[in-house]
């Protein structure tokens, strides 16, 4: 099995995200993680899904995505001519003896802290999913005492724009 | 896959059109079978006007050309009835909105047109669940209007509140829950396309009775808005050109025919196909009529009770041409094991069928009836560069199996009237213009053996989903888009009692159908499976129609406002079968007596592969390996 990305436009209707989800549980696949938001046509929102799969039912589940009168255009993202960003907050216990520490691991991730407490700070980080289980590797001696993920949002390398075109221009 | 294709394009292209584009809709509707008009959005434009939510969508279904529609009213739909009351359209008011829904689906497979039922929010709307779901599975343009709690109160468990679109998900092709009175007719004329058009199947409409209620201004034609909708109808060249060179090389080949065959209007096609190419048809439940039972090139029904020929036909072919099928399990028995020599030339309208259960070699997405016209001129291209393949000792190992393993079966030992004799008799007594129409179970697959099937539309039953009780609301369906054709339902005495109070509708309504119930007393098919499978033990399969005539059949009939007639014995079949078809002004009851112990045969086993086909019980066919 391996992880796949796919990119979903849609119309930006209620209930389409529904329509999406509701096929991948009724079709047997594992979503490892969703995104949605919308494109730069407010009529469009793009949802981006990471799957656990292999090619031969991911293209049947990709088929049925698209016999779904609301699903405009799909498609998968390479990893290796696209960028993927997920992002991380997380509550990690920083009392003044590891404070420093914690602020040294902070910065090596390139990442910020966002809020300061007594005993805690509570950093942001974005990155791949890999950076990011690093970061909470390093952190995890301090005490994670809560975190919050985003799904994975992807976009292609280059000049080349998926949702261009007339299709998806708005209406 | 992992690059956007041509098809993926092709679904995000976006288009708005007006409902009644001739050129546009004219292609995605299907064929007009025996007159009936196009599915599509008609050409009759009233002038705009000022009404409620309610009157616009009677407003409606009178442009988009409906004649008739099967429903219930109740709380949340009733200002859609106001309107209905003054209406051209007819309302047939059924006894369960599942009536209403099997009727649509009958009158919709009878006459290609769309079917329409209607029914209120919360009960009324779930009742149709089972229509619903039965539509999805045999892909009928079906179109479901629910009435639904007022907007503000959705959402807060209100009296008759289900969520009938979340509900619908997954058993509709689209559905739709209506926010304002003005898009009511954009989405009717989107839900009639989207039921019609591209692979046929129903699509709901829930509509708020606030927004029933709202005035609103009616104007027609709509602009439909279905960017991510463009179904594929033209098959891609190559690969028509690679199927006809298939065709004409492979030295055993079959033409798996499906119901999309029939969907597409495309029987005519195939038949000339079939006598280009000479090669054998299979033709699937769902596809019965689709090619005369007759035909010299006919093997019959593949599956699970399928023909000996047609079965091992598939089995051994080295090229199946699978024509708007979809390689269902009760066609491939264990997909392992299936046609494991074959090369598979697999043609639909939907993308997902092809490659879904079975691998196929050359893909092709269109109608049907387009990829059979174009791979009639790519054969006969093919044909005249070099002669196709002589099928000679093909057709001699399959007429052997015909002449050696035909359909048949034996009078019942105790002397009972046997199941199948009367199903037979049906069929030669009514002719091949009635449409038969079947329940599930054990009658139904007798009555797709032993009737002769020779034009289409005249085969309904419910293929996919197996819907117990789907045969008198359908051949009711029927009946009202056919009026002038001899309607018959052949059922069982456990299906029978599941729906058969829409005789009372039928008596009223002044729709004669014809009912013939198998009675054996028993859910036969079930108690089928208990005889071979579970050790005699006849586990609630015992309905006491025999035992304790509960319910008496002929008085049930009686009650109902229909003519009840019993028939015990084989002398007495045919001229109760007379005495059924003399009557013109009144539905008709047979409770046909017969033996429990009858048996469909031939049977491949569920979890079975075909190779292990029995032809009767313990006797498998003797096939000659070396031969093939």
């Amino acid at each position: 099995m391996t992880l796949h990305t796919l990119s979903v436009l849609v119309e930006n209707k209620p209930g389409v995200l529904a329509r999406v989800s509701g096929l991948f549980s009724r079709r047997g696949f594992n979503i490892d993680s969703l995104a949605v938001g919308e494109t730069e046509n407010p009529d469009v929102s793009r949802i981006t899904i990471v799957v656990n799969a292999e090619s031969s039912p991911l293209e049947q589940v990709t088929k049925q995505l698209n016999k779904l009168v609301n699903v405009l255009k799909i498609v998968e993202l390479d990893s290796q001519v696209s960028v993927a960003r997920e992002l991380l907050l997380v509550k990690v216990r920083a009392d003044r003896t590891a404070r420093a520490q914690v602020l040294e691991t902070v910065n090596l991730f390139r990442a910020r802290v966002v809020d300061v407490a007594p005993d805690t700070l509570t950093i942001e980080a974005t990155g791949t999913p890999d950076k990011l289980d690093a970061l909470l590797r390093d952190l995890e001696p301090f005490g994670i005492k809560e975190m919050v993920q985003s799904g994975t949002v992807a976009i292609g390398r280059g000049s080349r724009s998926i949702t261009a075109g007339p299709a998806l221009r708005a209406a | 896959m992992t690059r956007p294709t041509p098809e993926t394009l092709a679904h995000s292209v976006r288009r708005a059109r007006p409902a009644t584009e001739p050129a546009a809709d004219a292609e995605h509707a299907p064929a007009p079978r025996n007159g009936a008009a196009p599915a599509a959005p008609a050409v009759r434009q009233p002038a705009p006007a000022q009404v409620s939510g309610a009157g616009s969508l009677v407003r409606s279904l009178e442009a988009l050309g409906v004649d008739v529609v099967f429903g219930i009213p109740g709380g949340a739909i009733l200002p859609a009835y106001d309107p209905l009351y003054d209406s051209t359209v007819r309302h047939i008011l059924v006894r369960h909105e599942q009536g209403a829904g099997h009727a649509a689906t009958g009158y919709a497979q009878a006459t290609g047109k769309v079917g329409v039922c209607i029914a209120t929010s919360g009960p009324g709307a779930t009742n149709l669940v089972t229509p619903i779901a039965d539509a999805y599975m045999d892909s009928v343009a079906l179109v479901a209007i629910t009435g639904q709690v007022a907007r503000p109160s959705i959402g807060t468990d209100a009296f008759q509140e289900a969520d009938i679109q979340g509900i619908t998900l997954p058993i509709t092709k689209h559905n739709f829950l209506v926010q304002t009175a003005e898009e009511i007719p954009q989405v009717l004329a989107e839900a009639f396309h989207l039921a019609s058009t591209g692979r046929p199947g129903p699509v709901l409409v829930d509509i708020p009775k606030d927004v029933l209620q709202a005035p609103t201004t009616f104007a027609w034609p709509p602009t439909l808005d279905l960017p991510g909708y463009r179904p594929t109808l033209h098959p891609h060249g190559k690969q028509i050109r690679e199927a006809a060179r298939l065709m004409t090389g492979a030295r055993r080949p079959v033409l798996y025919v499906g119901g999309g065959v029939l969907k597409a209007g495309a029987t005519e096609g195939l038949r000339r196909l079939a006598e280009l190419t000479g090669i054998p048809v299979v033709t699937t439940l769902m596809a019965l009529g689709a090619f005369p039972d007759s035909h010299p090139q006919h093997l019959g029904m593949p599956g699970m009770h399928g023909t000996v020929a047609a079965v091992y036909g598939l089995q051994k072919a080295d090229l199946i041409v699978a024509l708007g099928a979809r390689f269902d399990d009760r066609v491939t028995g264990k997909l392992d094991s299936f046609a494991p020599d074959a090369t598979v030339v697999h043609a639909d309208i939907d993308p997902a069928e092809i490659g879904k259960n079975r691998h196929a070699d050359v893909p092709i997405v269109g109608d049907a009836r387009h990829v059979i016209d174009e791979l009639i001129t790519a054969v006969t291209t093919e044909k005249s560069a070099h002669p196709a393949i002589d099928l000679g000792d093909w057709w001699t190992q399959l007429d052997d199996l015909r002449k050696r393993y035909p359909l048949g079966y034996e009078e019942p030992a105790d002397g009972t009237l046997s199941p199948q004799y009367v199903i037979k008799r049906l069929g030669e007594i009514a002719g091949p213009d009635t449409i038969f129409v079947a329940g599930v179970g054990q009658h139904q697959m007798w009555a797709s053996q032993f009737i002769s099937y020779e034009k289409p539309y005249t085969w309904l039953n419910s293929g996919g989903l197996g819907t117990m009780g789907y045969a008198v609301p359908a051949a009711m369906g029927a009946k009202v888009g056919k009026p002038d054709t001899v309607v018959w339902a052949v059922d069982g005495d456990g299906c029978f009692q599941m729906t058969n109070q829409e005789l009372a509708t039928c008596a009223l309504e002044g729709i004669p159908v014809k009912i013939a119930v198998i009675n054996n007393g028993n859910l036969g098919m079930v108690r089928q499976w208990q005889t071979l499978f579970y050790g005699e033990r006849y586990s609630n399969t015992e309905l006491g129609t025999h035992k304790h005539r509960i319910p008496d059949f002929v008085k049930l009939a009686e009650a109902l406002g229909c003519v009840g007639l019993r028939c015990e014995n084989a002398a007495d079949v045919d001229k109760t079968i007379e005495a059924a078809m003399a009557i013109n002004d009144a539905p008709v009851v047979i409770d046909f007596v017969v033996g429990k112990d009858a048996m469909v045969w031939p049977m491949v086993a569920a979890g079975t592969g075909n190779d292990e086909i029995m032809f009767a019980r313990g006797v498998r066919p003797a096939f000659d390996e070396d031969e093939i």
